[in-house]
């Protein structure tokens, strides 16, 4: 399509990439073209194949299949220094810089001037004054980099790997932890290069971002490629569909319909939030009751359960529990109050991968009992078997070590982590990621007949046809901040979508 | 379920039955035992009485490092619980004398457990402290002199019996059964092994891993406070040059070749004792053989390094691989 508007070569041209790490296959067949002078963004979900991408560009990585040219000669670096030689640079959200060397050390590191073999400070601290100026930035080189704010470390990063010769630059999130003022230094910056015929690519999660200041978007879902536009000429809605799969509105519908007015509420709350996380939120948790969390990555979502659960403390508002005012300062408390959270990162913040499945069962339950009160084995043997029949646990072995389980399997256990406790609400960050289509299915499943039992859930994913499935509530959150509730009969996909791209315009708020 | 032998120590008990026949082919008396004064002697008795003060140790350190810490301040709590006991033991009753030394080894633990669990300070840089510190603070006790008493009553720790069994091999026994019930009889070594395999999911779950962690260093320091007083009453006096010296790495390589992982989790207090018993095992053997001293720490090395190659994800990585290019 962009191939005839662009009559000129291309400044970097990926075709067919493809790469699998064992059987999961993390790219397949990606084409990706980057234009000299263009700010080319990349977009997609978590594991849409962005960092691999990347890693394959720079050399971290290497190719399962695909060519690679740049300047229309095809290149295979082997490492991050062979793409630096060949003239493609990085520059990581956090940046890979010396914050106690001074600034004219991080830019000449490696590259001093010298005389004799020794270092000429006058005329590197000259050189680096001479070089920052080119991107605006008075500063005295001479001090620690550490000392300037993570926006100018990043200038200071660009400027290094441009001065390197690069004409590829790619820029992984830079702007993640900048405030709006520094974001315009670093664009500002982006703009001049990108004037100098400098090919970037930008990944970033924030879509304003993106329509500020990209040229063109190549978007990615699970590995493969969705699309290459033009940013001016794609509506917001339509980005979103691309990233979070449109076949999705195609597949809604299959609801159960709850009588909410019989559900009282579980746990509230009350302008709660944390500064630099969450922007403050009221949310209203009933039994038997589903609420969906719905947005983009890096929305609030997470940052949302993590409050609720007292893993982050929250820095503003009131929490309640059946009516009463509680306090949630650590996980200890939620679960004292019958909270249970299934986070979703299941390997490093749910697991123990040593200990068995019936020990990673039992573990919540304990916890919430007490050193003092412990399960006797056969307790212990009692639940663990009671649960592996319930939520069907394979292999049926409750002696097992719980990291030798399938991912679904796992998420299955850390369920019954819970259950076992006899939760009053139940926080579930992104179910059903990484789990076969089988189990998946027996999820979603599990949620519903939970709920009717009287539990009240929370449950984040980024399947919106899932949330629609369960959900009788949908907060959509937006730039960490809860944006929109959808209600009832108002949950579809196609309002979510509508409720995440609406830039203040759009109704975000559609009650039954 | 307290002492139930678990099925993986199988390789520690082998190992210390060879080095104990080793040592009898060294020395033909090894299992000779006789009675002498209602008390058993041999050199098999040697090898558990010698052996209980890193027995001690070791039980203390291995619940530490199941929860991904370690203890390095054990030898220079000896020294002070020893300091305080000898200097105390002819002007006051040995329960006295052996409280204080015990409330100073629980005063230790705190401390460590506060710079580990509250303050977030790496356990080995934490306990670092107390052991340049410590030994110090035993010579402030000892006013650099090596104290000696005679108070009967105090060395009955170490060098005492009943029924024919020496007084530091029951007490390691008696702790062994205690910190049995403790950790075995309460869920506190569930979550133990929980909080040592995965810190993050541990809290999570709503396991409360702060005060466990200033537990498991006090009841370690408790451990290294009572091998003092031991070590103390074996001499009939305190050297707080000595007391306890190197001996916290004695105690680590003990939970090491009990197969207790340095990373943390899953962990044996039986093997661990098992583990002492087998260096002093070879350290009995060695000074049998009449080789000099000196040779046992090389073989101690070896006997390091061999166990930790045993317990190395890449070595083990490497042998698979080169067992299926051989295939």
């Amino acid at each position: 399509m962009q191939q005839a508007v662009e009559g000129r070569q291309p400044l970097l041209e990926v075709r067919g990439l493809s790469k699998s790490f064992g059987i999961l296959r993390a790219l397949d067949q990606v084409d990706f073209t980057l234009h000299a002078g263009e700010i080319h963004a990349l977009l997609g979900e978590n594991g849409a194949g962005k960092s691999t991408l990347i890693k394959v560009i720079t050399g971290v990585l290497s190719r399962d299949a695909g060519t690679i040219r740049l300047d229309g000669g095809e290149i295979e670096p082997r490492s991050v220094k062979e793409a630096l030689a060949e003239g493609i640079a990085t520059v990581y959200q956090e940046v890979n810089l010396l914050p106690n060397l001074s600034v004219a050390q991080n830019l000449y590191l490696g590259r001093q001037p010298t005389r004799f073999g020794i270092v000429r400070d006058g005329e590197m601290q000259r050189r680096a004054t001479a070089l920052l100026a080119g991107y605006d930035l008075h500063i005295d080189v001479g001090a620690q980099l550490g000392h300037y704010s993570v926006a100018i470390q990043h200038v200071v990063a660009i400027a290094r790997a441009v001065d390197l010769s690069a004409r590829v630059l790619i820029l992984d999130e830079p702007t993640a932890s900048l405030d709006r003022h520094e974001v315009d230094m670093l664009f500002r910056t982006m703009r001049a290069l990108a004037a100098r015929g400098i090919g970037i690519l930008f990944v970033t999660h924030f879509l304003d971002q993106v329509y500020d200041i990209s040229d063109r978007i190549t978007v990615l879902r699970n590995g493969r490629l969705i699309g290459e536009r033009m940013t001016a000429s794609l509506p917001r809605l339509e980005l979103i569909q691309m990233m979070l799969g449109r076949e999705l509105s195609e597949t809604t519908g299959e609801r159960v319909a709850h009588d909410r007015s019989a559900s009282t509420p579980c746990a509230t709350f009350t302008n709660y939030g944390k500064r630099g996380s969450i922007a403050p939120f009221d949310l209203d948790l009933r039994h038997g009751e589903v609420v969906g969390l719905a947005g983009l990555l890096g929305s609030g979502r997470t940052e949302t359960a993590r409050l609720v659960f007292g893993a982050d403390r929250a820095d503003s508002g009131k929490a309640a529990v059946e009516g009463k005012p509680v306090r949630l300062h650590s996980p200890r408390d939620a679960v004292r109050h019958g909270f249970g959270y299934c986070p979703e990162e299941r390997k490093t913040d749910g697991i123990i991968a040593e200990l068995t499945v019936r020990e990673n069962i039992v573990l919540a339950l304990q916890a919430k009992r007490g050193i003092t009160r412990p399960l006797s084995r056969r307790e212990q043997d009692e639940i663990a078997a009671r649960f592996v029949k319930l939520l069907d646990i394979r292999p049926p072995d409750p002696e097992r070590p719980i990291g030798l389980l399938s991912g679904g399997n796992q998420q299955k256990v850390l369920l019954a982590r819970w259950l076992a406790t006899e939760p009053r609400l139940l926080v579930l960050d992104e179910p059903t990621r990484g789990i076969d289509v089988g189990a998946h299915a027996e999820i979603i499943r599990l949620i519903r007949e939970l709920c009717d039992r009287g539990l009240a859930l929370l449950v984040i994913s980024s399947e919106l046809d899932e949330i629609v499935a369960y959900s009788d509530r949908v907060v959509v959150l937006r730039d960490r901040a809860h944006v929109g509730t959808l209600q009832d009969d108002g949950i579809d996909v196609s309002s979510i979508l509508a409720a995440i791209a609406a830039d203040g315009s759009v109704p975000a708020a559609a009650e039954a | 379920m307290a002492f139930q032998l678990p099925r993986r120590g199988l390789a520690q008990i082998l190992a210390l039955i060879v080095i104990l026949l080793i040592d009898r082919m060294v020395s033909s008396q090894f299992f000779d035992l006789r009675l002498q004064d209602g008390r058993l002697f041999g050199s098999l008795i040697d090898v558990f009485n010698r052996g209980a003060p890193v027995a001690l140790l070791a039980l203390g350190m291995v619940l530490v490092i199941a929860t991904r810490g370690i203890d390095l301040s054990v030898g220079a709590v000896m020294a002070i619980s020893g300091a305080i006991a000898a200097s105390l033991a002819d002007s006051h009753a040995w329960p006295v004398a052996v409280a204080v030394a015990l409330g100073a080894g629980l005063l230790c633990g705190l401390w460590n457990g506060f710079l580990v669990a509250v303050l977030g300070i790496q356990p080995i840089v934490a306990t670092l402290i107390l052991m340049v510190a410590g030994r110090g603070v035993a010579q402030l006790i000892t006013e650099g002199r090596i104290v000696t008493f005679t108070s009967p009553d105090l060395a009955w720790f170490g060098t005492g019996s009943a029924l024919g069994i020496p007084a530091p091999v029951l007490i390691v026994a008696g702790t062994l059964l205690v910190t049995g019930l403790v950790v075995r009889g309460s869920a506190l070594g569930l979550l133990i092994e929980a909080a040592g395999g995965n810190a993050r999911a541990s809290e999570l779950s709503g396991v409360g891993i702060r005060l466990m962690i200033v537990a498991v260093y006090v009841w370690c320091s408790l451990c290294a406070a009572l091998a003092g007083v031991i070590a103390a009453a074996d001499i009939m006096g305190a050297d707080a040059n000595n007391a306890g010296l190197w001996l916290e790495l004695d105690a680590i390589l003990a939970v090491v070749i009990g197969g207790t992982s340095l990373f943390g989790g899953r962990f044996s207090l039986i093997l661990a004792v098992c583990g002492a018993l087998i260096i002093q095992a070879m350290n009995t053997g060695i000074l049998l053989s009449g080789y000099p001293p000196e040779f046992n720490l090389v073989v101690k090395a070896a006997v390091v390094l061999v166990v930790l190659l045993l317990q190395s994800p890449r070595l083990s990585g490497l042998v698979a691989n080169f067992r299926k290019a051989r295939a």
